[in-house]
């Protein structure tokens, strides 16, 4: 299978990466050899066969839902980029009127 | 300063200074101290660290030190050092994961494995450099500085946990703990020559690991050899209700079972990976090391993998996928760096704050995984990747129901120069063609240093056990220890720096 740039500006834009010009040539480029090697499965016969998910076979697990103290709000929020005393500040997202 | 000679007691294994600080002839407060000044004296060759916590060092140390003196039987490496990967959360301190992302991050609670370290006594000296989050096999990924291999400076330490490797072979700490997604702990060890331990998938809580591949990441110990990583495992494993991949499974007298006794171990050599895509010098090493487990009356026959060859395409699809996932959450929002331009609404916020807090490799990782992931193509690849993941487990059980423990080389290569592969990620890849099956399959593996290139460079033999059964792997380690002395070659840096 091959990868036009465009669906390679689409992946960019679904993982949330804004990319120049020259980063999504390079990231092209990139995505052509990697493809050519997992193009090599395709001739694995897996008919049949399981995916594993997880290498170790477990069952869910479950604990009692207990009340615990929380972490200390101002020491999360202290690392925060914005911040008041109770909340993360994120960027304006509605227009003004 | 030190006197002449002090610092030889840093050459020495975590399990030998814990016996001098038993019977008292040293105290943690020396030891502590000695580590933090090889630490300043080295840093400016080897860039093994990214923090240094000489504070809270020093605070351990004392507490352990009085803890003794009140006669509190204390666990057996109490006293002894260490130093943790940058991965890992230190509470109030600095952790970067080696990304302009967290530059700014301080750990707001202790991981379990830091949690149980500082329970056991021993004092965290700092944090080690890596690759930006655990992806890359040279630390060269570091978004602050790359890690200089201490028996060749012009040379990588491997990665990703490079910076623990680098600061247990030049003896600035006895002991560091590493990450291991695709080889990470194991491959590093190799080009240090130190000894390094996978744990077997679930073993090790990940609890305040910041997670890479969540089907692949085990936490494990790098040492000078195979009793302190059996000693410095059974510290940091076991189940955690924190961490719910955490198995809840029994962990052995890991130190005790190292009886030095192989006699009847049945020994696999990986064919697959002794053929021309590994160097002619580590096949060689190996070929050496073979022969001396056999001299010490294990019986060695040929074991095959026969999907081995997919492993590459298998790992560099889970692995980023899984990559993809987890480091969703660098959105600028509640931690870690936001963009200072001015975005147009709150994607193109995210968009421009990764693309500034992340490393190229790191967006590599996360295209190629949303890639696989996407609509019309999961199918035939992640889906397709997981199913060649279950044949790949089906070959490693068939050769442990065949044999007790395969052994292969760690890495194709020794160490490389830095820059050498930087600029062809898929070679960089290759580096860990021996290591990555082993997580795919969620088995146990661990790294002896079993001879010297002619240029001095450390060689490292792999060994892989069964699930849970890491006590077989380090037990034939130790008792190939025991009759070697390659682990116990000290690079010549600890000796020009002015240090004895």
């Amino acid at each position: 299978m091959s990868i036009t740039r465009d669906d390679v500006a689409h992946v960019a834009e679904l993982a949330r990466l804004a990319m120049t010009d020259e980063e999504l040539d390079e990231m092209h480029g990139h995505f052509g050899a990697i493809l050519e090697h997992f193009a090599r499965l395709a001739a694995v016969d897996t008919e049949g066969v399981e995916p594993t998910f997880h290498p170790l076979v477990r069952r869910n697990v479950t604990r009692p839902d207990q009340i615990r103290p929380p972490m200390d709000r101002s020491k999360l929020l202290a690392n925060a980029p914005s911040a008041d005393d109770e909340c993360f500040l994120a960027p304006q997202i509605m227009e003004d009127e | 300063m030190a006197a002449n000679g002090d610092f030889s007691l840093l050459e020495r294994p975590a399990h030998e200074l814990a016996a001098l600080l038993d019977s008292g002839e040293v105290s943690s407060a020396e030891l502590t101290r000695l580590a933090l000044e090889r630490i300043e004296a080295l840093e400016p060759s080897l860039k093994a660290f990214l923090t240094i916590t000489p504070e809270q060092a020093r605070e351990a140390a004392e507490a352990v030190d009085s803890a003794r003196a009140r006669s509190e039987s204390p666990s057996p490496l109490a006293g002894v050092p260490i130093a943790i990967k940058d991965n890992m959360c230190v509470d109030g301190v600095a952790c970067t994961c080696a990304s302009k992302i967290l530059e700014s991050y301080r750990a707001v609670y202790d991981a379990t494995v830091v949690e149980r370290v500082k329970a056991a006594g021993m004092p965290i000296v700092g944090k080690t450099n890596m690759d930006e989050f655990a992806m890359g096999s040279s630390t060269e990924n570091s978004a602050f500085y790359p890690t200089h291999n201490p028996w060749d400076t012009g040379k990588v330490p491997g990665g990703s946990s490079g910076g623990s490797a680098a600061a247990v072979a030049a003896r600035q700490v006895p002991l560091a703990l590493g990450s291991d997604t695709g080889g990470s702990i194991r491959q590093p060890a190799s080009f240090c020559g130190v000894t390094g331990l996978k744990p077997t998938y679930g073993r090790v809580s990940r609890y305040g690991l910041v997670a890479y591949g969540s089907s692949l990441d085990q936490i494990g110990p790098l040492t000078t050899d195979c009793r302190d990583a059996a000693l410095l495992t059974r510290v940091i494993a076991g189940a955690d209700p924190r961490d719910t991949t955490c198995a809840d499974v029994e962990v052995p007298d890991l130190a005790a079972a190292l009886t030095g006794d192989i006699k009847g171990l049945r020994i696999g050599i990986i064919q697959e990976l002794m053929t021309e895509g590994i160097d002619a010098e580590v096949r060689g090493a190996i070929g050496k090391a073979a022969e001396a487990l056999e001299d010490l009356g294990a019986s060695v026959g040929e074991a095959t993998i026969p999907h081995i060859d997919y492993s590459l395409p298998v790992y560099y699809l889970i692995a980023p996928a899984e990559a993809s996932s987890n480091l969703a959450r660098f959105d600028g929002m509640r931690y870690g760096h936001r963009t200072d331009q001015k975005a147009s609404g709150h994607i193109d916020m995210y968009s421009r704050t990764r693309s500034e807090g992340f490393g190229d490799e790191v967006k590599r990782r996360i295209m190629t995984g949303t890639y696989a992931l996407s609509a019309g193509y999961y199918d035939a690849y992640y889906l397709k990747a997981q199913k060649v993941r279950t044949l790949l487990r089906r070959d490693f059980e068939a050769a442990l129901e065949k044999f007790d423990i395969l052994i292969s080389p760690t890495a194709p290569m020794t160490a490389f120069g830095i820059g050498e592969l930087v600029d062809d990620p898929i070679a960089m890849y290759m580096a860990d063609i021996c290591t990555f099956t082993v997580n795919l399959a969620g088995i146990p593996g661990l790294s002896v240093p079993c001879g010297f290139s002619e240029a001095g460079m450390p060689i490292g033999m792999q060994l892989v056990g069964r699930a849970f059964d890491e006590a077989t792997i380090l037990r034939a380690g130790e008792a190939y220890q025991e009759a070697t002395d390659h682990h116990r070659r000290v690079p010549e840096i600890t000796a020009k720096e002015g240090l004895s």
